[in-house]
């Protein structure tokens, strides 16, 4: 009983607090719906959220871990619900409206848009900054267009896709969000991830360091794109038709916003602000209607303007210095630590249970007799 | 003659592009940020044209709406750059286009508070045509293309000649060294989002010469459109961003032509784009900056 | 394999007919500490850029161990083994300091770990975070930076900064380091302390080291030859005191 105590303890729970909370929200959603005392329009709603979770997430990690700005994450999240969802018309008729019609468009989705992300990726290797933003941007215009005009994928009408049931949709949304963020946040703490952090915080050095840049960066583009074909294709199983218009600079634009908003490079942000954006989007859509409604985007407008100079002003860093949320939770939970460090962070790694046997790990040869002291490089050399 | 009648329509959209475009890029160059309201001011600028004509419904009293809506550009790029762009001078570029997009739904929200979602029909005086043989040219046409010609001559001749131009150069071209030479920085560059501004409200008058329809999204195409042939030609660069547009306003017409293609003629472009971008990585006239190792 | 670690043949780089530097003849025998001084402009940085893969070399070639490695990308010249610092400190400064030179030791193949494991968080990947871990930890400890581990790269005092740098380089296990002014900015008693760090770490990583400094007391002190450069060509060469009392040499330094 107490290993079991003592393993509990060890756990990290920062690491899966993100996942813990989806996990209970879907359960009480789940139970809710069961019983019947979820309401359809709700459960809209859960879908809405789930699906800007995913792209929230899945942009963060070409902006905020990569550094690369893009402008056209709906263009991936485009091709994922066309093609994913002429695909699911097929299955569901050939096999039902089944999870599995769900998976398998899913997958096949999210692949073509991360072959889409892969070509998009190309010109990233060449161009940098603005010239890549207004590649991504020309790249979901391209897209849009296409679709919108092919006749195979309904034209100006747009493309009828099955509905999945509304009752339970959400779950398997909320579980697809579970996979995003776990596979996002995974790769952000491996090794790979740090070489990604890495292109972002210095290009040139991370070359000269040996980091394969040109990969790292194609790689990131195809796994963002893979989760945004992915959020296209639920998308498609949550509506019954799509439509290219959709799909603009415009929603891009909000992908993104979601995500400055949440602030760059922290998953968690993006997912709260994902969750509050569109569930306050979708509250005031139905509480001002008419004229009112451009109230709505009046006041989005002038927040964003707001906490954007608030966070970035240079000329305001002293007092977010003193005023930062962050810094205050750290200050109650631990007064003492110097907040110039990061918590420790190889605690984690402490505690692998894994023997390893270090002397066969160290690559370099250290000169017997002249091992290192801990604290002082040795006088003199040799 | 068709052939003519696509090479004037083209240069017609093109000019018009460049001047959005020189706004564009004057503003990249010189204060260093992506300024996606810009798209925005055509459209305030249309609408104060809009009100003005509105207001009289005689010829000289356009006259009137044009100067009075380049002076409110004017104002309002000024103002924008003091509230939402000078607070951020130094922070990361993706926080000022950020706030540019902030800026760019402000105005669009503000106009349709304004002056309602539905599209407005606006009281421009009918030029009439002028007939070169067989071949029909609008007043309204020649118009456009003599007038930017003349703007961007002189705005080129400025640039190069003027004290104030060659301050935008020097700013341009290291913002720290110049401001050590004792030029004011932030008056250049109220001054550049000044000029861009103006040029942004005559690119409006121009359309609206064309179709004289505004809604509260009219400046977003054109501002994408102009952006795109400002990275074409090399955004940061005077002359390329008049080429550019140039080039965009002939493949423009010319997909317009073709019927069917006409309906991918914004893919086209697009495409074009990141082909010229793969070739040309700076576009076809920008600088390479290589970064110091 | 020859000899020598690093030889250049004749390396040579123009810009737009401008040659910033010519026929550059190295040849760094195994072990030595070898030093490129020179006025400023005088195209020193400009041949760490070459050989690090920066700049395609105009003319001539050079090779590490006697493998050629004109052409090559900079980070399989890296991979080939030779790592740098630079003139102008270029870390991942909003990283931690143990990551940045866990970013370094990657590409080992005793690290190696696929994308898919990572992703996937398989036992693979967890062995090969500790194990890099553990390894940064042991750099960092003979940097004295130990302490400062989980300290983010861009709060550290400069000097410190430049040691991140090199621990960092070092943690891709160079054959030939090379540094760009590694003392610019310290004071004497960091300037000795660099001294004997670098004596250290080239016995005990086994490195050969290549660096460029103005600091005369420094070169003259660890340096055991040096090439001096002026207006892109070699103007001496050879051990170091016999260089440092070449005529020449004083007068491209004093001027005259």
């Amino acid at each position: 009983m107490a290993s079991i105590f003592d393993r509990m303890k060890k756990v990290r729970w920062d690491h899966y607090i993100d996942y813990i909370l989806i996990a209970v929200f879907a359960l009480v959603l789940t139970v809710l719906s069961m019983t019947g005392n979820l309401k359809n329009s709700s459960a809209i709603i859960v879908e809405k959220i789930a699906i800007s979770m995913i792209l929230a997430v899945s942009l963060s990690l070409v902006v905020g871990f990569l550094g690369e700005l893009s402008l056209g994450h709906a263009g991936f999240m485009c091709v994922g619900a066309y093609i994913g969802g002429k695909l699911s018309i097929a299955l569901v008729a050939a096999m039902g409206n089944t999870v599995f019609a769900v998976i398998i468009s899913m997958l096949v989705g999210g692949l073509c848009a991360a072959a889409c992300g892969f070509l998009v990726g190309l010109p990233a290797l060449r161009l940098k900054g603005d010239y890549l933003a207004i590649v991504t941007l020309a790249f979901g215009e391209i897209v849009k267009v296409i679709f919108q005009q092919s006749a195979t994928f309904g034209g100006n009408l747009g493309l009828g896709t099955p509905r999945y049931d509304k009752r339970s949709f959400f779950i398997i949304e909320l579980i697809t969000v579970i996979i995003t963020l776990a596979a996002v946040q995974n790769l952000i703490r491996s090794k790979h991830g740090r070489a990604i952090t890495a292109i972002r915080d210095n290009e040139i050095a991370a070359k000269a360091t040996g980091i394969n840049v040109t990969g790292y960066k194609l790689a990131a583009f195809m796994i963002s794109s893979f989760f945004a074909g992915v959020a296209g294709v639920l998308f498609s199983f949550s509506n019954s038709t799509i439509q290219a218009t959709k799909f603009g600079y415009n929603y891009s634009i909000e992908i993104l916003v979601i995500i400055v908003l949440g602030g760059m490079g922290s998953l968690r942000g993006s997912l709260i602000s994902a969750a509050l954006i569109t569930l306050l989007n979708e509250k005031l859509r139905t509480i001002l209607t008419g004229d009112l409604a451009v109230m709505k985007d009046l006041v989005y407008a002038v927040v964003l303007i707001a906490v954007v100079i608030y966070n970035n002003a240079p000329a305001l860093k002293s007092f977010r210095d003193k005023y930062n949320l962050r810094r205050v939770f750290d200050k109650i939970r631990n007064p003492k630590q110097d907040h110039a460090f990061v918590r420790d962070d190889d605690a984690a790694w402490d505690r692998v249970p894994t023997k390893i046997k270090m002397d066969e790990l160290l690559s370099v040869d250290i000169v017997p007799g002249n091992e290192f002291t801990p604290d002082k490089p040795s006088k003199g050399g040799q | 003659m068709k052939i003519i009648e696509i090479i004037i329509s083209g240069l017609n959209i093109g000019v018009i592009y460049a001047m959005i475009a020189l706004g564009y890029t004057m503003v990249y160059g010189i204060a260093k940020l992506l300024n996606f309201a810009h798209g925005d001011i055509i459209m305030v600028g249309g609408y104060a044209i809009c009100v003005f004509c509105a207001m009289s419904g005689s010829r000289t009293f356009f006259f009137v709406s044009i100067v009075a809506a380049v002076i409110i550009c004017t104002v309002l790029g000024i103002v924008v750059e003091r509230v939402a762009y000078r607070p951020l001078r130094g922070a990361t570029p993706i926080a000022v286009l950020i706030t540019a997009i902030g800026i760019s739904y402000l105005l669009q929200s503000l106009a349709q508070i304004i002056f309602g979602s539905a599209q407005r029909y606006v009281t421009v005086p009918d030029l009439g045509k002028i007939m070169i043989g067989s071949l029909g040219i609008k007043w309204s046409t020649i118009i456009t293309l003599a007038a930017s010609v003349i703007v961007m001559v002189s705005l080129s001749l400025f640039v190069k000649y003027s004290r104030i131009g060659r301050a935008m150069i020097a700013v341009s071209e290291d913002r720290g060294a110049s401001q050590l030479m004792g030029i004011n920085v932030n008056i250049i560059i109220t001054i550049t989002f000044a000029i861009g501004s103006a040029l942004a409200a005559l690119a409006g008058l121009f359309y609206l010469l064309q179709s004289p329809y505004i809604t509260n999204t009219f400046g977003a195409m054109p501002g994408i459109k102009a952006f795109t042939a400002a990275v074409i030609g090399g955004i940061g660069s005077i002359p390329g961003a008049m080429i550019g547009s140039l080039v965009l306003g002939l493949i423009e017409s010319i997909c317009d032509t073709i019927v069917p293609i006409a309906p991918y003629k914004d893919a086209i472009e697009f495409s074009i784009l990141i082909i010229i971008l793969l070739v040309k990585p700076t576009g076809l006239l920008g600088k390479v900056r290589r970064e110091k190792v | 394999m020859s000899e020598y670690v690093l030889q250049t043949n004749n390396l040579g780089i123009s810009f737009g007919g401008l040659k910033a530097v010519q026929n550059v003849n190295l040849a760094i025998k195994e072990h030595q500490i070898y030093g490129l001084i020179g006025p400023n402009g005088a195209g020193k940085t400009t041949i760490f850029n070459l050989l690090t893969g920066v700049y395609m070399p105009t003319y001539g070639d050079f090779s590490l161990c006697g493998e050629s490695l004109v052409g090559l990308s900079q980070e399989k010249i890296n991979h080939h083994g030779i790592a740098r610092t630079f003139q102008n400190i270029r870390l991942f400064n909003n990283m931690t300091v143990v990551r940045n030179v866990m970013v370094g030791l990657a590409h080992q193949p005793e690290y190696k770990c696929d994308l898919l494991s990572s992703i996937l968080h398989l036992p693979r990947h967890r062995k090969t975070e500790y194990a890099m871990r553990e390894r940064a930890k042991e750099i960092l400890k003979i940097f004295d930076l130990y302490d400062e581990r989980n300290a983010i790269a861009c709060n550290l005092p400069y000097g410190k900064q430049r040691k991140l740098e090199i621990a960092r380089a070092l943690a891709t296990k160079p054959k030939l380091i090379l540094l760009d002014e590694p003392a610019a900015g310290m004071n004497p008693n960091e300037t000795a302390e660099l001294m004997d760090t670098i004596r250290f770490i080239r016995d005990s990583f086994n490195v050969t080291v290549l660096l460029i400094e103005h600091d005369m007391k420094f070169v003259s002190g660890l340096c055991d030859e040096l090439t001096v450069l002026n207006f892109g060509t070699v103007l001496a060469q050879g051990k170091t005191d016999e260089v440092l009392k070449n005529p020449e040499v004083i007068k491209a330094y004093i001027g005259g």
